[in-house]
């Protein structure tokens, strides 16, 4: 049996736990809470570091038991094929059940229309809250972290949305002490972000203590690229590049995932998570604003699409 | 760039706060001031507070949009909600709870508060101590935040003079401490100029106290838990169906208060069945003791009973279950609470039906008066209340413990959050001593 009950000159305290640990022991307490409360609860899950993250702290919550949620992913046609292999070997290891919500179905049968930029981050919203309501999810688990973003920062950690999924940031209600409030009525779900207060370095200090895989394109690597508003964007099948645009092989990763049309890369040479750390300490770009074109459309681009129902 | 290490990027500890002021007190200054100082504040995000500052024909960068996240907010230039900023420091991780100085918005700041180790009440240097800053200073009181600051802001207006300075923090200090506050910590400084928030201020040499951030950085975290009472709400049973665990029932929950070692005796609530603690898992891993506020799963050496809402405590210091609960509560909701109400309690991991039976009194803030039976409490009112609850419920004073004493109250009808309520006496102020023998042991 092991002890835990170290002084740590740093806190000074027995009993003052790291931030590391707060943060952790507050998102297993929030998974815990929608286990306990919700029919139909699922996992958002992208093979996003988030949301990789995410699945690491619900697996630790249940133990030895397994997790009790299924796992959404809203497949934009776009993805990288590192993320959806990833995304594949995760489910099986872990004996996991994939709900697929699909953009490209949904262009395919007429329903959603290829925009001019062929981003396709804003059409996930309608396949997404879909497949909520067809599966009748109840609690719909998101990686978002407030620190993300202005419109991020105003949102509760359970957020009830209705039978459209829509956010109402004028009638969120109060969170308290740590008294989740989970009540909805039937065909509303609650959006729950057990990451919500966390910052994109408690993320990577996360994952480095507790050695969590990345897919690969989180670290430094050759790849061909081209530039587009100031971003280095993957070329591909989704479209790019176009005339005028030309693709060079640099070395590069990427500090999100999403979707290969609007996510960019970033010059860099970290190679390895110690690297990518010190990186991401000293930046002076927040992870949007470095690499996601959908977020400069306009000053409220995010609180538009998560009033839509957008995670 | 270069200054970074891997030895400043080691796990620190985190300290949740909340700032309070009025609107023109320079609290967006502060907040900006922090974030910008301690180089939270990203280039692509300047960059775009630079933008719209310059679209709207501002010279200066505004700092308030970048606490200003909804459209509403930035179309009227006021905060209307609670919003939650983070930034780091070498010796610590800060979850800053940015809440709206409008008198209208008391259960923001409430909101705010009630998750808070420490609040930073901020004052013009100029106006002194006014009716807000009381109105600050009670709610701190009420939700028991253990540290308070008293920023006694804009001292470039009053020519950085000490007496200045002196006479508010000698008149706030008594007020507070007179309500309870366990802590005040008086600092004076010019947001705008940056005097005493990060940096030491050349102004007042006269000021040998810390800086805001550096007080934000060494005030303590952590409790004595030696004199808590242990509590542990249980949240979900975790019980695995596999075959490598046959008979694995784990009671799964965040120690809300206090700490549970291996071989405890204790008692599992309501329903007064005891046992002894057989292990502690750590999120899988065993332990011998866990404190708040870890999330852990109990072992018990019987098989007994028990399901998500009992409260595991030791069998030495369990508190006695009630059906009748009075408690100070802030209205968070914009419809009326009323006698009669009929409402849902979630207490820890429990929820049960309730009924208001009486409103014995709502607090006016300013002078901490008390109105009898105001009938009703509307949105932002602080009153007391009485509660019966549909089955009892072990409930600790919000004295002792602010997780196992705080409750919610929620609308059955629309799931609406209606009430924050505090158990027992309002104020930390020192109580008359009360005999044992006439304590029933909840009712305060």
């Amino acid at each position: 049996m092991t002890t835990v009950a170290t002084v740590s000159e740093e806190t000074g305290s027995p009993y003052a736990l790291s931030h590391l640990d707060a943060l952790e022991s507050e998102a297993v307490h929030i998974f815990r809470e929608v286990a306990g409360e919700f029919e139909r609860p699922v996992i958002l899950f992208s093979g996003g570091k988030d949301s990789i993250v995410m699945l690491h702290l619900a697996l630790k919550a249940f133990r030895p038991a397994s997790v009790p949620f299924s796992l959404l992913h809203v497949d934009t046609g776009h993805n990288f094929p590192e993320v959806l292999d990833y995304r594949d070997r995760t489910v099986e290891k872990h004996g996991l059940r994939l709900h697929v919500a699909s953009v490209q179905d949904y262009i395919d049968r007429g329903v959603l229309k290829e925009r001019p930029d062929g981003t396709r981050n804003p059409l996930q919203t309608l396949p997404l809250t879909e497949k909520i309501q067809a599966e009748k999810f109840d609690a719909v688990f998101g990686g978002g972290r407030r620190d993300e973003e202005k419109a991020r920062a105003k949102e509760r950690v359970f957020s009830l949305r209705d039978e459209f999924s829509q956010w109402d940031p004028r009638r969120q209600r109060p969170e308290l002490w740590n008294l989740y409030n989970g009540r909805h009525a039937p065909g509303e779900h609650v959006r729950v972000f057990p990451l919500s207060n966390w910052t994109e370095l408690d993320v990577w200090q996360y994952i480095a203590r507790e050695g969590i895989e990345l897919p690969q394109i989180y670290y430094a690597h050759e790849r061909e690229v081209f530039s587009r508003s100031g971003m280095w964007l993957t070329a591909g099948e989704w479209g790019g590049p176009k005339d005028g645009e030309t693709v060079e092989k640099r070395l590069v990763r990427y500090r999100t995932v999403g979707d290969m049309s609007c996510t960019g890369a970033v010059d860099s040479d970290a190679d390895t998570i110690e690297k990518v750390i010190v990186e991401i300490a000293a930046s002076r770009l927040t992870e949007r604003g470095a690499t996601r074109a959908d977020d400069k459309m306009s000053e409220a681009a995010m609180e538009d699409r998560k009033r839509e129902g957008y995670f | 760039m270069s200054t970074i290490t891997t030895e400043e990027l080691a796990e620190t500890t985190l300290l949740r706060f909340a700032t309070a002021g009025s609107v023109d007190d320079g609290k967006s200054t502060l907040v900006g001031r922090l974030l910008h100082d301690s180089k939270s504040v990203l280039t692509d995000q300047l960059e775009a507070v630079e933008r719209v500052s310059a679209s709207r024909g501002q010279e200066a960068p505004d700092l308030a949009l970048l606490t200003d996240g909804l459209r509403a907010e930035r179309e009227q230039g006021i905060t209307i909600d609670v919003a939650y900023r983070y930034f780091a420091t070498p010796r610590r991780r800060f979850i800053l709870a940015d809440t709206p100085g409008h008198v209208q918005y008391t259960r923001n700041m409430v909101t705010g508060a009630s998750t808070a180790e420490l609040t930073v009440i901020l004052i013009d240097a100029r106006n002194g101590v006014v009716e807000q800053t009381r109105r600050h200073a009670a709610l701190a009181a009420l939700l028991r935040v253990p540290h308070v600051v008293l920023a006694v802001n804009k001292m470039d207006l009053v020519g950085y003079e000490e007496k200045v300075f002196a006479a508010i923090a000698e008149e706030f200090t008594a007020y507070a401490t007179e309500l309870g506050v366990p802590e005040v910590t008086a600092i004076p400084i010019s947001a705008l100029v940056g005097d005493n928030v990060v940096e030491p201020s050349a102004n007042m040499d006269w000021y040998g106290g810390p800086t805001v951030l550096e007080h934000l950085e060494t005030v303590p975290v952590s409790h004595d838990l030696s004199h808590c009472h242990a509590r542990l709400p249980v949240q979900y049973v975790i019980r695995p169906q596999g075959p490598d665990h046959p008979d694995y029932r784990g009671y799964a929950g965040q120690i809300a208060a206090g700490s549970f070692h291996v071989g405890d005796s204790v008692t599992v609530l309501p329903s007064g069945r005891a046992s002894k603690i057989s292990g502690i898992d750590l999120l899988g891993e065993p332990v011998d003791v866990a404190w708040t506020t870890q999330s852990v799963t109990l072992l018990l050496e019987d098989d007994i009973d028990i399901s998500r809402g009992d409260l595991i405590v030791p069998s030495k210091d369990a508190p006695a279950t009630t059906q009748d609960i009075e408690a100070t509560v802030c209205h968070v909701a914009d419809a009326p609470l009323t006698v009669g109400h009929r409402v849902l309690l979630k207490h820890g991991t429990r929820t049960v039906k309730a009924i208001v039976k009486d409103i014995p009194s709502r607090l006016t803030l300013d002078d901490l008066s008390l109105h009898p039976h105001p009938g009703q409490l509307v949105a932002n009112d602080i009153g007391r209340v009485k509660i019966r609850t549909a089955e009892p419920l072990p409930v600790d004073s919000y004295a002792d413990s602010r997780r196992t004493g705080s409750f919610i109250l929620i609308d059955p009808n629309d799931g609406q959050t209606l009430t924050a309520g505090m158990v027992g006496e309002s104020f930390a102020a020192p109580e008359p001593v009360k005999d044992e023998s006439e304590d029933d042991g909840w009712d305060f």
